[in-house]
């Protein structure tokens, strides 16, 4: 088992009367790429504030790597790289000069800080904007040299907020792109926080679903919708070539059926357990002739549409 | 371990540079910070204006300097000192511009220290790397008094050399030593409304409500507060029959609430160090006066008069100060 890299004890957050994470508890291990995946003002952010030491939590406590993020917020801030979730540059100077600041105030000296700043501008694909001012760079460019900004300090962990928001498809493809080779490549521990399913699915190994600063589900995601959908039934779609009138009642003959329907011009076959193999035994029996068999499985969308709206 | 003791060994040298070429990050922010004001535009515009009028001053002042020069006077022997206080009316002297264009540099340098960080998104950026809180604080304000302190110095020696040029007599030690007194506590002065922005740039998310409100007290303090003290002053005018001690006590009074003002401070330290004649800043009684011989007095005295001027301004510094890292230091810092 892999040693936990951050640790959240019954972390809360209040605002008044208005609870923005409650009463967490997440454990994530070295060298995954985690997504926390929830709608916008679900308390991501204000929990990655606190794993931060950016702000302090009501109650409860923060460990990342044995060290508490309150109290001793700059031992964090050394190993963990932070890419907000709007990420800003001083406009009047080039991308470069940008990334060396952030270099120097973490002790790298600037010979060193050169280097790397060039070899982390080629890695993200900006070395031909390395001499521009930011004040010019496009948002995918910016997100981009926000992440060379990250890893100039060598994280053990890199905590991205919403990375992907307002870059295009093709964009985000290349960032996640990238993430992974990182997370793959280098052994870093990846916190990812999206709104976004689909890019979580990507590249997560495994997901933390957050509504109303509660984590309701925390997993990988083939074992999340077992465990989320575990109470209902699984939807297994059979279309034959032949019409077979008898055959709706074989189906609700079988064992762990629970009820067949026509729709379609198919049969809508919900089941309490995985029968599949024996649904397509019996199809194939009866002489209709199978033409087509789907199971339903449940992924992040339904999840997502469960939970979020 | 062997590690450890040869840190430990070098750990004296660690002050700014150490061996290994890193430097200290605080001083990594104060050089940007730094090199952020000399290529603003604002700098660059406050610095022309006030050179502009600190030559349209000395002209002035070079231009009566001989009806100035009078015999018999006991300030005869520091006569360069008058290149910062004379005016013929026309033009207010180094002193008085000093005085009156300084808090518009400090304000100009700090209104937007924080919020201007803060809604560019760079804040949290820079707050997430390992660095102490309020080594952003403290490098913004080295930073700008440090930018403050070379450009007074600067010009005041530009003065100082111009006047030695023109006028061909070189100042005596201890002129030079209050033409020095008077920059530093010029220096203490900025560095109050620089502060004073500071605070409000931590208060307030908007730059320009930070500088409004910044602008708001400066002129609060130049113009309306002197009306105010004299409309109470008004109120307040002993009778005629009054006593002594009452009338003494009444002056006392006013005096005091216009010191609140650190304008005021300002130019009473500012004209106590320049004017070497100048004996005291309150009413003096006659018993006071009798048998005071009508000399200059020492750099020391007017220290000693200045005094409580100085440390007056030091504390309003320092009390913004404290103010801003109070509400900075355990703020939350969101992005944007």
């Amino acid at each position: 088992m892999k040693p936990n890299v951050i640790e959240l004890i019954g972390l809360t957050k209040r605002y008044g009367s208005f609870t923005a994470v409650d009463h967490l508890d997440l454990t994530i291990r070295k060298g995954e790429v985690f997504g926390l995946l929830g709608p916008n003002g679900a308390g991501k952010s204000t929990t990655i504030l606190m794993i931060l030491g950016l702000t302090e939590p009501t109650e409860g406590r923060v460990e990342v790597c044995g060290v508490n993020s309150t109290t001793h917020p700059i031992d964090v801030k050394r190993k963990v790289g932070y890419l907000p979730e709007d990420v800003g540059f001083y406009d009047d100077l080039s991308g470069l000069e940008n990334l060396m600041y952030i270099a120097q105030l973490n002790s790298i000296p600037p010979q060193t800080a050169t280097e790397k700043a060039i070899r982390l501008l080629e890695r993200v694909g900006l070395q031909n904007e390395a001499d521009k001012k930011t004040g010019k760079y496009s948002r995918g460019m910016r997100q981009r040299l926000g992440l060379a900004e990250v890893l100039v300090k060598s994280p053990e962990i890199i905590i991205l907020d919403e990375p992907t928001s307002g870059i295009d498809p093709a964009g985000v493809k290349e960032f996640m792109e990238l993430i992974r080779q990182l997370s793959r490549e280098e052994g870093i521990t990846v916190l990812f926080s999206s709104h976004h399913l689909h890019q979580v699915q990507q590249i997560c190994d495994r997901v933390g679903l957050f509504v109303k600063g509660n984590l309701i589900a925390e997993g990988e995601i083939h074992q999340l919708s077992q465990k989320l959908f575990s109470g209902d039934y699984l939807t297994v779609k059979v279309k034959t070539e032949a019409e077979q009138p008898s055959l709706q009642e074989d189906f609700q003959k079988l064992q762990g059926v629970h009820a067949v329907s026509l729709k379609e011009g198919m049969y809508w076959i919900e089941c309490t357990e995985d029968v599949t193999a024996t649904i397509a035994e019996t199809a194939v029996k009866s002489g209709a002739g199978l033409k087509y068999l789907q199971k339903t499985e449940y992924g992040l969308d339904d999840i997502y549409n469960r939970y979020f709206s | 371990m062997k590690k450890i003791l040869h840190n430990l060994l070098n750990g004296k040298k660690r002050a700014g540079r150490s061996h290994d070429g890193v430097i200290h990050p605080f001083r990594v922010i104060v050089g940007k910070e730094m090199s952020d004001h000399m290529h603003s535009w604002r700098f660059i515009i406050m610095v022309a204006i006030i050179a502009l009028t600190c030559f349209g001053s000395l002209y002035t002042s070079l231009t009566n300097f001989g009806n100035a020069v009078k015999p018999n006077d006991p300030e005869g022997s520091f006569f360069f000192l008058k290149l910062f206080t004379l005016s013929d009316g026309t033009l207010p002297s180094f002193m008085v511009f000093i005085g009156f264009l300084g808090p518009l540099l400090g304000i100009s340098l700090g209104f937007d220290a924080i919020n201007t960080e803060h809604n560019r998104g760079t804040l949290s950026r820079v707050m997430a790397q390992p660095i102490h809180r309020d080594y952003l604080l403290n490098a913004k304000f080295v930073a700008a008094l440090s930018v403050i302190g070379i450009l007074f110095f600067a010009l005041g020696f530009l003065v100082v050399g111009l006047g030695l040029v023109i006028i061909g007599i070189p100042p005596t030690a201890g002129e030079f030593l209050r033409i020095i007194a008077f920059l530093l506590v010029s220096i203490f002065y900025v560095a109050f409304w620089l502060n004073l922005s500071i605070l409000f740039s931590v208060l307030f998310r908007q730059a320009a409500t930070s500088a409004l409100a910044s602008i708001a007290v400066w002129l609060f303090f130049t113009v309306f507060y002197s009306m105010i003290v004299n409309l109470i002053a008004k109120a307040m005018v002993p009778p005629e029959t009054a006593s002594i001690q009452h009338v003494l006590g009444y002056q006392r009074f006013i005096l005091n609430l216009l010191r609140v003002a650190p304008s005021n401070l300002f130019s009473d330290a500012g004209t106590t160090l320049l004017m070497p004649a100048v004996r005291s800043l309150g009413p003096l009684s006659m018993e006071q006066v009798q048998g005071a011989i009508p000399s200059p007095l020492s750099l020391g005295q007017s220290l000693m008069i200045v005094w409580p001027q100085l440390t007056g301004l030091i504390a309003a510094t320092t009390v913004c100060f404290g103010l801003s890292y109070f509400s900075f230091m355990r703020r939350e810092i969101r992005s944007r």
